[in-house]
């Protein structure tokens, strides 16, 4: 499938710096006509600050860019699209309340003599695009009623209404379920059959080499290699990526089960916006296993952990942590009766980034022995006790009297996790703990989970990752629309995970 | 090099991106001090260029006049004098001479200074927990009028036990009003800034009322003038350098160095302290952490306008005596003081610089102390004022001067990475 002409897009060389780091280090890459190019790397390797300085949203310190062998220089993102290049960004640019016609059209509209906005013509060629590129969508629908999968493709579409022949996927199935993902792997497909040109980035192994044609590695800032994917290896990308062997498989024994550490009876909990974003839950937690709560994001597991963990208040049902009652009990109340809480946001609620790492780890228990006695604090034992601690969970990056913000986001992560699981807790809840960690980092975590489970700790893991589910939890609850809508054992399929996971239909309402 | 067969290399290897953390650090260290520093250097030049332009003056000499003015060149002539130790009759050596016309302008000098030094710390306390204490004004002006009233009362007590009483009641007096605004804070969420600002106005209106014509504090004996008795002589501040009639230099700025301390250690030896940070630098890590947000809201403003408060006092039985009204009317201290916690960055020692430069400001540049041969006085308060706005300005400017910072390290950066 890949035309062996000159490559369409080639980068030279290019050096990115920022005040104390080499973002991008002399990267080349260079990417060929009907091609998908993925740039694999651990976060902070470089790959999204490359792909700005291509979209003209940085600018480099050195290199250059070639577009079909022609020199550029990319100012802005406007002189990137007006090359041709498309950029379909983590987070959506979206306008919820407008059509999905209004919405790819949008800085380009085609108008109704000169003045108003011609929809008809608008969603005729949007229909026309759409055709072309096999997407199956509806024009008139609005934005903000369709699904995370379909406002992808409005991406897409927008990118390539304004002529794009090359398009950069920053993570794109990061927000997906394994249905959509496989569904967008069928939409590049056709994109590369119909000429297009795409660069795919992503941390993640497996859809690498499901969908890329070659793949770059990037390792901090600088580019390790270029394979194509025959050949290639999960094992030996992860090697490329990490700099030395991971294991990517968690060995685990089967789960000893004792007596339940925490029991949840039908509770319901509001959110932010006062709406019931968990309608009833029930379910317990035993001593010695890990429960799986698999669900797509926003299906009401914050709200679940955070009624779990007294920061929010459910308006009915029981939350009983061991043998005590602990429904409306207060965040520090449930703590001292032994909850550890590995947070979904570390940077947002996990840490204070200012403080020193000793103070951090001593977020729980800064007002009592041996930390303070009279509301008098005892930095050096703070320091001191964070120190082994440090050691033990292999943080690297800082010592004990370092801001917890000068570290990267893995070695954050083993702070708090540190923090928590040095509390020996009854219960230990890990929201999301290996979001946006690098295959080295989850390795570590999820051993350490395992760990936790085994010295008789029951575990609650709440995760996006469907992967992650699999391979760590001993039963698996799947959370939808705020319902506990199925439960399994530890050896069911993705696929049918996925399925209950987005309400049991398989298929998109709209689509 | 083969870069991909070798094991990570340490976090302080050079060459590598490990070393943000000791970056990190460097910069805020450089940041720390040089900000503050260039921020202040930039408004006295740009103060300086508004001298030259509108009076053709000479901004060094000026500057010179200022500074003279301020007494802080007493401590640039060094000489061999017997000096009288303060509440004793045992005379010293000492290399300054305690009785010239530039220790008389330093005296009154580090008099303004005292209370800077506690508004600042209002304001830096509050900032720590996050929030922006305006009131400073209000809660000094509260602490005054009930140093005032405790001044009055009690007049049979002994010296140090009025004393003491009198600051304590204007203490909790200060705490309680800023606490007003911390308790709507923690409990409806009402901002802090609004708040404060609403509760100024009332201080100054009930305290108008309260020491103006007619008013229930005003002294009896003179009806022709909105102001309050004096206090008793027992509720006054030892004066421990220069002469009591000449307003010499009371021990109030003993407590406020003293209050430093407290500050200081409040913030980094209790868990009082690490709650207040925790709370300021991310309310929703502390509340995971298991810390009232609410309680530490109302807590840190209580506190903050306790020093407030304090500072109100200080004036009333330092130098001041008694409350007028213009006097409440035209307060400034809290205000000030929002400047000095700016450039002091909030920490203690640099509250103490700054509510010296700030202070020297004022009275360098007062009708008193300014050679009016060199600079019209009358100007010079407005050139207070534009260092001073400047500075606020500058404060937000930390970026602009790492910047600059980066710009001149970018050079060496560049030649080290083109040579690997």
């Amino acid at each position: 499938m890949v035309d062996d002409e000159r490559p369409v897009l080639e980068l030279r060389g290019i050096t990115k710096r920022f005040p104390g780091v080499l973002a991008n280090d002399h990267v080349d890459f260079d990417l060929r006509r009907r091609e998908v190019h993925a740039l694999l790397g651990e976060n902070g390797a470089g790959k999204s600050t490359l792909m700005n300085v291509l979209y003209g949203l940085y600018s480099p310190d050195e290199g250059e860019i070639r577009i079909k062998g022609d020199p550029v220089r990319m100012r802005s993102p406007k002189d990137a699209i007006d090359h041709g290049i498309g950029m379909v960004h983590q987070h959506f640019m979206l306008i919820p309340v407008m059509t999905v016609a209004e919405n790819i059209v949008l800085g380009n509209e085609p108008l109704d003599a000169g003045v108003l906005l011609d929809y008809g013509a608008a969603r005729k060629r949007v229909e026309e695009l759409a055709r072309t590129f096999g997407f199956r969508i509806d024009p008139d629908a609005r934005v903000e009623a369709i699904t995370v999968g379909q406002q992808q493709r409005v991406e897409i579409l927008k990118a390539l209404y304004r002529g794009a022949e090359i398009l950069i996927l920053d993570e794109p199935t990061a927000v997906l379920t394994p249905q959509e993902a496989l569904e967008l792997f069928e939409i590049l497909r056709t994109l590369v059959r119909e000429g297009m040109s795409i660069i795919f980035i992503s941390h993640k192994l497996g859809e690498v080499l499901e969908i890329a044609d070659r793949i770059t590695v990037l390792r901090r800032g600088k580019a390790v290699d270029t394979v194509p994917r025959a050949g290639a290896t999960e094992e030996g990308l992860a090697r490329m990526m990490v700099g030395r062997e991971v294991l990517l498989r968690v060995e685990k024994a089967a789960a000893q089960p004792t007596d339940p550490a925490l029991r949840v009876e039908d509770i319901r909990v509001l959110d932010d916006r006062r709406l019931e974003a968990v309608r009833g839950v029930s379910f317990e937690v035993r001593r010695g296993e890990i429960v799986g709560i698999a669900g797509v994001d926003g299906n009401g597991q914050s709200e679940l952990i955070d009624a779990l963990s007294g920061l929010r208040h459910p308006t009915s049902g029981k939350v009983r942590l061991g043998d005590r009652d602990v429904t409306g009990a207060s965040a520090g109340q449930i703590l001292d009766l032994g909850l550890g809480h590995i947070p979904e946001d570390r940077q947002r609620r996990g840490l204070v980034l200012d403080f020193t790492l000793a103070e951090n780890i001593a977020l729980h228990d800064f007002d009592r022995p041996p930390n303070s006695r009279f509301g008098w604090l005892f930095p050096k034992r703070m320091i001191r006790r964070a120190q082994g601690l440090l050691r033990q969970f292999d943080v690297r990056g800082g010592g004990a009297q370092t801001r917890a913000a000068a570290l990267s986001g893995g070695n954050q992560q083993k702070v708090v996790l540190a923090r928590e699981m040095a509390r020996d807790p009854k219960l230990l809840i890990a929201a999301q703990p290996t979001r946006g960690l690098d295959v080295g980092a989850i390795e570590f975590v999820h051993r350490r989970l395992v760990e936790a489970r085994d010295g008789g700790e029951a575990v609650l893991l709440v995760s996006l990752e469907l992967d992650e589910i699999l391979s760590l939890s001993d039963r698996i609850l799947v959370l939808y629309e705020g319902r506990v809508v199925a439960e399994h054992g530890p050896d069911v399929t993705e696929e049918e995970l996925g399925i209950e996971m987005t309400g049991g239909r398989g298929k998109e309402a709209v689509a | 090099m083969t870069e991909a067969s070798k094991p990570p290399p340490p976090a302080s290897s050079p060459e590598t991106i490990p070393s943000v953390a000791a970056r990190l650090a460097f910069y805020q260290r450089a940041g720390g001090v040089i900000t503050p520093l260039l921020t202040a250097v930039v408004a006295f030049f740009i103060a300086g260029l508004v001298i030259l332009v509108t009076t053709h003056k000479n901004p060094l000499s000026t500057y010179r006049a200022i500074f003279d003015g301020t007494g802080l060149n007493w401590f640039f002539h060094v000489g061999s004098h017997s000096i009288g130790l303060p509440f004793s009759d045992s005379r010293v050596w000492f290399p300054w001479d305690t009785g010239s016309a530039a220790a008389m302008n330093l005296q009154q000098t580090l008099i303004v200074v005292t209370p800077l030094i506690l508004t600042g710390l209002a304001v830096a306390f509050a900032f720590r927990c996050g929030l922006f204490n305006i009131g400073g004004n209000g809660q000094y002006t509260v602490g005054a009028v009930v140093a005032v009233q405790f001044g009055i009362w009690f007049a049979g007590l002994p010296g140090p036990l009025h004393v003491l009483l009198a600051m304590a009641a204007a203490t909790v007096a200060g705490a309680m009003w800023a606490g007003i605004a911390g308790l709507l804070k923690a409990t409806v969420g009402a901002h802090e800034v609004i708040t404060t600002i609403m509760l100024n106005w009332i201080a100054l209106w009930i305290a108008s009322y309260l020491v103006g014509f007619g008013g229930p504090m005003q002294d009896p004996r003179q009806i022709s003038a909105p102001v309050t008795r004096q206090i008793a002589e027992s509720a006054k501040l030892k004066i421990f350098w220069g002469n009591a009639l000449l307003q010499g230099l009371h021990i109030g700025i003993v407590i406020a160095i003293f209050a430093l301390f407290v500050y200081w250690i409040v913030l980094n030896r209790t868990t009082l302290g690490y709650e207040v940070k925790a709370v300021g630098f991310n309310p929703e890590a502390a509340r995971y952490g298991g810390i009232s947000v609410a309680r530490n809201y109302f807590l840190a403003m209580a506190i903050s306008g306790a020093f407030a408060g304090l500072a109100g006092a200080i004036d009333i039985l330092g130098w001041e005596f008694n409350l007028d009204l213009t006097e409440v009317q035209s307060v400034q201290i809290g205000f000030i003081g929002i400047a000095v916690a700016l450039l002091g960055r909030n920490t203690a020692v640099g509250v103490f610089l700054s509510a010296i430069l700030f202070g020297a400001l004022l009275t360098g540049t007062s009708t008193r102390n300014l050679d009016p041969t060199i600079f019209k006085p009358e100007l010079a308060g407005n050139l207070t004022r534009i260092i001073q706005g400047l500075v606020v300005l500058f404060v937000g400017a930390d970026l602009i001067i790492l910047y600059l910072w980066q710009a001149r390290r970018k050079l060496p950066f560049a030649r080290k990475a083109d040579q690997r």
